[in-house]
């Protein structure tokens, strides 16, 4: 403890000083081209993590979401347009995408201790796991749904009188947000039971 | 030997007439043509396309009186297992005022001693088993149903 002070004391009285060697347009200069270096490679190794082919280079994704994912509408559809992991998972917003990411360091700390490395423990987790997704999306309004499906171009003359009606009555008044209806819509459910479906009772407060 | 091949020859003659209206007289309407229907096994045939689904929420009327009504939306992605059971998010009783949907029939509260239970009997619970959505396919073979109606109206055999 003692040297750890004395260690920090010097470098303090060196770092307080000003420089004898470089000149200060060195220093300006240089410190600026290292700053734009380190965040430039900063963000490139933040996109890399940021990418569907890094989520399911881990078994647990790429077996179970992953699977599952590949069988809905949001991988295979007429116009074979598709939504990637981080489509729905990753916020796209800078400050919302680092926290996310930094919450997502649990996930590093559970790839290592194997929380989920079988299929039984993926679904023994899966109600904890789908009620985080669930909380996230309620508290951001469906953020990530609405990256893609706006409400101002939904055009309802094109949809189903069913999915119509509930649209106006539920999205568009505000009362209800995307993901109080439409749960499970790119992978399995859990155990249901308790979950109300959006149309029924009182949406919980948020 | 003479004798017997214009002998055989003689018995199918008399048989085609009833061969032929028998494969005939069986369907009422001519069967469509489809594509996959017989042909040489060395030959393969490109499959016909994909009938669309009719998702048009339509009621459509039951061809008589117990038949298991017909889904007139898109159940792409239903899940139905122990975890949960898409449509009864809607049909359920409880959940049909936020939904609008019509409740799944009381005889699904029963079980096969017929006692009424609070909730949906396990028997009934794989609402596939009965209930379908429809395609725009039309039919391969042609029939001639004819609902109870059309039966006591006492229409010509054949009519709708």
């Amino acid at each position: 403890m003692k040297g750890l002070l004395s260690l920090a004391g010097r470098f303090w009285r060196v770092f307080s000083r000003p420089s004898v060697h470089f000149s200060l347009g060195f220093l300006t200069l240089g410190g600026f081209l290292a700053g734009v270096m380190f965040w430039g490679g900063f963000n490139t190794a933040l996109e890399v993590t940021n990418k569907e082919a890094f989520c399911i280079s881990c078994h647990e994704m790429k077996n179970n979401p992953y699977e599952e994912l590949k069988q809905t509408i949001h991988f295979t559809n007429r116009s074979g347009v598709r939504a990637t992991c981080p489509d729905c998972h990753v916020p796209h917003d800078w400050t919302q995408k680092i926290g996310r990411k930094m919450q997502a360091s649990k996930e590093v700390w559970g790839k290592i201790f194997g929380t989920i490395d079988t299929r039984e423990k993926f679904l023994d987790k899966r109600l904890e796991l789908a009620t985080h997704e669930w909380d996230r999306l309620k508290s951001n309004n469906s953020l990530e749904c609405r990256n893609c499906h706006s409400a101002e171009s939904m055009d309802i003359t094109r949809q189903n009188p069913r999915a119509a009606k509930m649209h106006e009555t539920y999205l568009f008044t505000g009362e209800r947000t995307c993901i109080d209806c439409h749960k499970g819509i790119a992978h399995r459910l859990p155990d249901m039971k308790g979950v109300e479906p959006g149309w029924t009772g009182t949406v919980s407060a948020k | 030997m003479k004798t017997r091949i214009t002998f055989a020859a003689l018995a199918l003659a008399a048989a085609m007439p009833l061969l032929v209206s028998g494969v005939f007289a069986a369907d009422g309407a001519a069967p469509a043509k489809v594509s996959s229907g017989p042909h040489p096994i060395t030959q393969e045939i490109p499959a016909d396309p994909m009938a669309k689904e009719i998702t048009d929420d339509h009621k459509r009327a039951r061809n008589y009186a117990d038949q298991p009504p017909l889904i007139p939306h898109a159940i792409r992605d239903y899940q139905i297992d122990l975890n949960i059971n898409k449509c009864m998010t809607c049909h359920d009783r409880k959940n049909t005022e936020g939904s609008q949907a019509p409740m799944v029939s009381v005889t699904h509260f029963q079980d096969r001693d017929g006692q009424t239970l609070g909730a949906v009997s396990p028997r009934r619970y794989f609402c596939t088993q009965c209930h379908v959505p429809q395609t725009d396919a039309q039919p391969i073979t042609g029939n001639r149903f004819r609902d109870i109606d059309s039966i006591l109206a006492g229409g010509k055999e054949g009519a709708k």
